[in-house]
């Protein structure tokens, strides 16, 4: 301690920077670079933090909330909840963290999936909670995916996935290894079928769930600067006995290697995925010309005969756009469609 | 201490310790004390049976990893004739710590994949331990196609502490690899028979082990993490291992109790290096008696029958129980 230091009054030495706090409710702080940013306004970013892009991370709920349309929400497998099979016990029971995480979260376990609309088009949406046991996936999660891409398959509608999750989870074991071998065999068959899969990698998106089913989407969407891998940091470290390249394992790097397709910053996420849909849909129809339905650029839509192709002279004219999948079922909401403008009607 | 030995088995690596000395006294001297070591060699069996009937999940995973325990290949040379290693994974390199390729069990062709550790220091190295690479597990799932449009049956042999956690690993996409190899071999228009012989660790055991039958040999684990790794994440502290391999559950008797594989393979006492002989006849009788039954259903059916078997995995409540 200087001279100096020694000099003040006991009360104005301040240790250190780190320790300053942030007073619950109105302020936030980003926690990659440290501004001190009004909640409100974060809100409004959809968590993005307004000074330097961090995107936070959000749970699951808030994450459809931000993604789905507003209208026509339904809840896939909500009446399913974990259970202990192997009667675990660490520091603590399994039971006991579930009984904490769903206390903390609101949530019986961490995945929710969704059929809904996405600037009117239905689609199946699911989203991981890592606050929920760090959205390890469990008989739960596996159980709620596969119920979720069955939904997708029924229907003939695309299949959204938001990862974040540290990966298997311990506490269910071999049943919890099994629904990576599940939810990718699911995936399969959607795949056979032509229902598109997207997956959206999130902040963290590791282990088992990174080497299952966030690998496999048709098409694989990355948030910037989100941690994608197998094994984490950590333990690479520990067994290369080397320090790590500068944003290995971050999205950039990712995509750089191969491994995703996209970044999508996360205030483009609705425009990007729809129009991707948009692109997969209108592709699928012209070669298989069978679908029930066809939607017209007006919004309106009518069945056309089951076998007999678009007009040669309406996709000519580009014109005419099928949307992807039953819309007998959920009768397509055209305000929604021309509200989102950018929905199954392209607007050109 | 004696390589044969695990620390558990010391009291039996005495008794043989004494055998061994006493055959080296025969040679020597007139007095005849053969019956001595008959009384010692049955107590010793004794006390090895007594040992191994009811043997700790932590004891079991030092058994699975026993250093004279047979590997991949020494069950392919024994049981199987004509067998052709295949190299590479035609992208990027061949990775020594999976094997795979084409040989015959009996009659029948069958394409034969499984991982590869090392014996000695060198040849450790070399397999890397058995942690496969990326293209180790691309390399696995050309050979499965291959097996596909030739319609060979595949024999799956698990025996790896993990996928490899390496910076070239990841950067060559570990994660999609495994998940590649889960994706297609649930839809693989062959039969796909999987033994774990050894170590199953986590995900890098089961980027080769989906199919339509899962067998474990009687001293093999399987488990989502090794017991050390979830030690030093749930319990803070590696030396823990021994309380995570009972929780986890992940011995051949307990998995076969929760219903997640379809047989366990008796082994030798003592484990399967003990006879070598005996182990691999074991092996070979099941492994020909459920190809004979895969290999009699039709490809519809077997493949309705596999991906029921997938989507049943798992355990929760649902409704009112919820």
């Amino acid at each position: 301690m200087s001279w100096f230091s020694k000099l003040m009054p006991s009360k104005i030495r301040t240790d250190a920077l780190s320790k300053s706090t942030v007073p619950e409710g109105l302020w936030t702080k980003c926690p990659q670079c440290n501004a001190i940013l009004y909640k409100a306004e974060v809100e409004r970013n959809l968590e993005v933090c307004p000074k330097c892009d961090h995107h936070m991370r959000i749970n699951a709920r808030k994450r459809l909330h931000l993604f789905l349309d507003t209208d026509q929400r339904q809840e896939l497998g909500e009446e399913l909840a974990p259970m202990d099979p192997l009667k675990f016990k660490d520091s603590k029971k399994y039971k006991d963290r579930l009984v904490q995480a769903q206390k903390a979260t609101g949530e019986k376990d961490a995945l929710i999936a969704v059929r809904g609309r996405l600037k009117g088009q239905p689609l199946v949406v699911a989203a991981f909670d890592f606050q929920f046991m760090g959205g390890s996936m469990g008989s739960v999660v596996g159980e709620r995916f596969v119920r979720g891409a069955a939904c997708a398959l029924e229907f003939k509608i695309p299949f959204v996935v938001f990862s974040a999750s540290g990966g298997a989870r311990m506490q269910e074991s071999l049943l919890s290894l099994f629904q990576m071998a599940k939810t990718s065999a699911v995936l399969a068959r959607l795949a056979d079928a032509g229902v598109p899969f997207i997956s959206v990698m999130t902040d963290p998106t590791m282990g088992g769930v990174s080497a299952s089913l966030a690998m496999l989407g048709d098409i694989n969407i990355a948030e910037p600067n989100a941690l994608i891998g197998f094994a984490g940091p950590r333990v690479i470290e520990q067994t290369v006995r080397e320090k790590l390249p500068e944003g290995f394992q971050r999205s950039e790097f990712l995509q750089e290697h191969g491994a995703v397709d996209l970044i999508v910053d996360r205030r483009q996420m609705r425009d990007k995925i729809a129009e991707l849909l948009n692109l997969l849909s209108h592709g699928r129809h012209r070669f298989a010309g069978e679908r029930g339905v066809l939607l017209k650029d007006d919004g309106t839509h009518e069945h056309a005969p089951r076998i007999a192709p678009p007009s040669a002279e309406a996709a000519e004219a580009g014109t005419v756009h099928a949307g992807i999948g039953s819309l007998e079922q959920l009768p397509p909401d055209a305000e929604s469609a021309a509200r989102g403008g950018t929905g199954i009607v392209q607007a050109d | 201490m004696d390589l044969k030995f695990l620390e558990f088995e010391q009291p039996i690596a005495e008794l043989e310790a004494k055998i061994e000395e006493l055959r080296h006294v025969g040679f020597d001297n007139q007095i005849n004390i053969t019956d001595e070591i008959v009384k010692l060699e049955e107590k010793s069996r004794k006390l090895t049976e007594q040992l191994f009937s009811d043997l700790s999940a932590w004891k079991i995973s030092q058994v699975s990893r026993h250093p004279l325990r047979p590997y991949t290949l020494d069950y392919i040379e024994a049981m199987c004739e004509d067998f052709n290693e295949l190299h590479g994974d035609r992208a990027y390199a061949d990775d020594p710590a999976i094997v795979g390729g084409l040989a015959r069990l009996d009659d029948q062709p069958i394409m034969v994949i499984g991982q590869q550790k090392g014996r000695d220091t060198k040849e450790k190295i070399y397999r890397n331990f058995g942690m496969p690479r990326p293209e180790g597990y691309r390399k696995a799932l050309r050979l499965m196609k291959m097996a596909e449009r030739f319609h060979l049956p595949i024999v799956c042999l698990i025996d790896t502490p993990g996928a490899y956690p390496g910076i070239g690993a990841e950067e060559r996409g570990q994660s999609e690899a495994i998940a590649r190899n889960l994706f297609e071999m649930s839809k693989l228009k062959t039969p796909i028979l999987c033994t774990i012989i050894g170590e199953g660790g986590s995900g890098g055991a089961l980027a080769i082990g989906v199919g339509d039958r899962l067998l474990m040999l009687e001293y093999a684990t399987y488990s989502v993490i090794s017991p050390e790794g979830c030690a030093s994440i749930l319990w803070k502290s590696a030396e823990k291992a021994e309380l995570a391999a009972e929780a986890m559950g992940i011995t051949s008797a307990r998995l076969k109790e929760l219903n997640l594989i379809d047989e366990i393979v008796p082994e030798p006492l003592g484990g399967a290096h003990r006879d070598r002989g005996k182990m691999t006849a074991n092996l070979k009788a099941v492994l020909k008696r459920h190809l004979q039954e895969l290999m009699s259903q039709n490809t519809e059916l077997l493949l309705q029958r596999r991906y029921e078997r997938l989507m049943s995995y798992g355990a929760y409540l649902e409704g009112d129980n919820a």
